[in-house]
């Protein structure tokens, strides 16, 4: 296959594919370590598998604990890269195209951790294929299961298709890589050419996809969150859950976002194509998500706190002054307090303010699906004063749990060192040569370029 | 079609716990170490505890007051509906049953069910000096089917069964002898064993059963009415 094709001119180009063409030392040893901490993760679960889940801190009623906590978390920050891709491509937000690829890379490699979290929780995961075979739709986790495959199949198909006019511009520009990467970029490139009518389709594919994707952003975390909502458990049962869920996932997507940017940016000195009014931008996004975040917390715990419902305060006080304070008040500083003061008075123009303040929404966020989750399992409906239960994680979740973020990095990390983590084409000056008129369809579903 | 249904009159349990270990021993729990019980991970299908003093005049009923539960086969079973691949589920008789070869150990039941009548067994299981010679032989088997005191692999959930397997029984002994059952001739270990005589067991769409009968009484109530399951287990309160 000796297909050579168009390329838009980018004066960028040399600089967002000159990380692809030297694998540094650091590299390997960066590689070698995350490497290593899944290797650890592995041991930890082989040992749960051999000799029970009995090797967590999980009892009754605490059924449900840090692996839940991690699906939840993994899933949510999947939300960055569709909701920079499909919601703002269909807002026709013009900035967001330089970020698009490192914000779906995370969605395409946090994805498979949380279904893995899943699997990892499960009592018997031998028997996973049962879902299939035996499935219930009546049950809300088989809801999950359709919803999160979908959503990993169209957000692969989605990011390889936004890929392809690179992976090409990689087969073209690279040829002094090994052989077996330049055979990679031949046979993914599916022999792209880049005339205009091939990036007219792609174009047109990729609007109809973000549709279809921005309803995936919005039920695929409703979804989650239901498999606790349709519980009747107090503190789950509530219909806010599935908005609220879905605002803290955006949230901490974006601001994961804010985090790999920068790191990008100052490692592979992308400095000229990252620019710093990106981190504005999403700065403005970030103001909004936080204030939503409060709005979210209030709707929810006045509602519960005015309604004064026996079985629900129980599990309201755990976290307001029980068992659950610590991490309650520390989450409430490190999701709104802390953040939106930084956005407010430091986040213009700082970078390294902006990583700060994300850096603190993440961690503060991992905190909100924990105290979403236990308290309400530590203070059953049926005489809560009596089976009190109480949680603590033992070290096989702690390693594991290292070990999928570390697994997370490692495919981000070995991602970036072979396809450009820019999209050459789409910030091209002139984007895919000519493009013709906007089309019928187009207008129908008032999608601007 | 039998409708099963216990009835456990609150006024004649002294709170010994027999029915505990009789299900115990009948359905082949697994025993834990304290230490692992400290953790919240004992197996109690039938569990007996104290209840809270009320709070107006708490001196005046300072007396003790205990509760024992087993499933309460609910009409409508929270456990039932979350279930993604039918491991649990409602048989037509309204007994809610657990398959330990179908189940995924994802323990959406055991956080969906509000009385906490679902155990997950976090180890193999388990017995101590030479107990594990004495287990109960009896099991309801089939085709991908594995349910009753059968030993449960680790991994699983388990719950009471009002003794599925005793049910099976007292079905195959009539049918050996050539006659129709009557749902008078199987109740569950803990009835069979109630010290206080505590606990009845019948058919509750037969109006005549005892069962039936003490379901009308003015004491009867229902653990948690108000969350919409329509328990099987009916209670006679305290006098």
């Amino acid at each position: 296959m000796k297909a050579r094709s168009v390329h838009p001119d980018n004066k960028h180009e040399a600089i967002i594919l000159t990380p692809l063409q030297d694998i540094t030392t650091i590299d390997r040893w960066l590689w070698a370590l995350l490497l290593g901490l899944i290797g650890l993760g592995g041991y930890a679960y082989v040992r749960q598998l051999t000799l029970g889940m009995g090797v967590t801190g999980m009892n009754r009623p605490v059924y449900w604990g840090v692996y839940i906590t991690n699906f939840v978390f993994f899933i949510g920050l999947a939300h960055s890269g569709t909701f920079i891709s499909a919601i703002l491509r269909l807002a026709g937000a013009e900035w967001r195209k330089p970020l698009t690829r490192a914000a779906e890379a995370i969605t395409l490699f946090s994805l498979p951790f949380g279904v893995a979290s899943i699997v990892v929780d499960m009592g018997r995961p031998e028997r996973l294929l049962n879902v299939i075979s035996h499935g219930r739709f009546q049950s809300p986790l088989l809801w999950d299961f359709t919803a999160v495959s979908l959503y990993l199949c169209s957000s692969v198909v989605f990011f390889y298709l936004s890929l392809l006019p690179d992976i090409a511009l990689c087969r073209d520009r690279l040829t002094d890589v090994p052989a077996w990467q330049h055979r990679m970029y031949e046979i993914l490139a599916l022999g792209w050419q880049g005339r205009p009518e091939q990036f007219h389709r792609l174009e047109r594919v990729l609007d109809g996809m973000a549709i279809f994707l921005a309803m995936l952003v919005v039920t695929v975390h409703t979804v989650v969150s239901w498999v606790f909502g349709m519980t009747i458990q107090p503190g789950w049962h509530t219909a806010l859950i599935g908005p609220f869920f879905l605002l803290g996932a955006i949230f901490s997507g974006t601001a994961a976002v804010v985090i790999a940017l920068a790191i990008l940016r100052r490692v592979y000195h992308l400095e000229e194509s990252l620019p710093l009014g990106l981190f504005n931008s999403l700065r403005k996004l970030l103001i909004v998500f936080t204030l939503g975040w409060l709005y979210m917390m209030v709707s929810e715990f006045l509602t519960i706190f005015y309604g004064n419902i026996p079985e629900e305060m129980e599990v309201f006080w755990q976290k307001f002054t029980g068992d659950f304070t610590w991490l309650f008040w520390a989450m409430t500083i490190l999701v709104f307090v802390v953040p939106l003061l930084i956005f407010i008075f430091r986040g213009k123009d700082s970078i390294g303010w902006m990583v700060t303040a994300s850096v603190l929404i993440n961690v503060g966020m991992w905190l909100e699906r924990f105290v979403v989750i236990v308290p309400t399992e530590t203070r059953p409906r049926l005489l809560y004063e009596l089976v009190q239960g109480t949680y603590r994680p033992t070290w096989v979740e702690a390693v594991i749990t290292v070990s999928m973020f570390a697994g997370m990095f490692l495919l981000y990390a070995v991602f970036t060192r072979f396809f450009p983590i820019v999209p050459v084409w789409e910030t091209a000056e002139e984007p895919g040569a000519e493009v013709p008129p906007v089309t019928r369809r187009r207008r129908r579903f008032g999608v601007r370029r | 079609m039998p409708r099963w249904s216990m009835v456990i009159d609150l006024d004649k349990c002294v709170a010994c716990q027999g029915c505990s270990i009789a299900c115990r021993m009948e359905n082949n729990t697994p025993i834990v170490s304290p230490s692992e019980a400290a953790l919240g991970r004992s197996m109690l299908w039938n569990d007996v505890f104290p209840l809270r003093a009320e709070e107006e005049g708490a001196i005046a009923s300072a007396k003790a007051r205990f509760l024992t539960r087993p499933c309460m086969h609910c009409e409508d079973p929270p456990c039932v509906k979350v279930c993604p691949v039918g491991a649990t589920y409602q048989d037509d008789e309204g007994l809610v049953r657990q398959n330990y070869t179908r189940c995924i150990g994802c323990r959406f039941c055991t956080v969906a069910c509000p009385y906490g009548v679902r155990y997950f067994n976090w180890y193999e299981p388990a017995w101590e000096d030479g107990l594990d010679q004495h287990l109960n032989p009896d099991r309801v088997e089939g085709r991908g089917v594995l349910e009753g005191p059968a030993v449960r692999p680790k991994g699983v959930v388990e719950k009471c069964t009002f003794c599925i397997h005793r049910l099976h029984k007292a079905r195959a002994r009539a049918e050996a002898e050539g006659r129709d059952f009557r749902p008078d001739e199987y109740v569950p270990a803990c009835v069979q064993t109630c010290t206080g005589k505590a606990r009845f067991f019948g058919d509750l769409d037969d109006a005549n059963s005892t069962v039936s009968l003490l379901a009308q009484s003015r004491r009867a109530f229902r653990l948690l009415n108000e969350a919409g399951t329509h328990p099987k287990v009916i209670y006679l309160h305290e006098g």
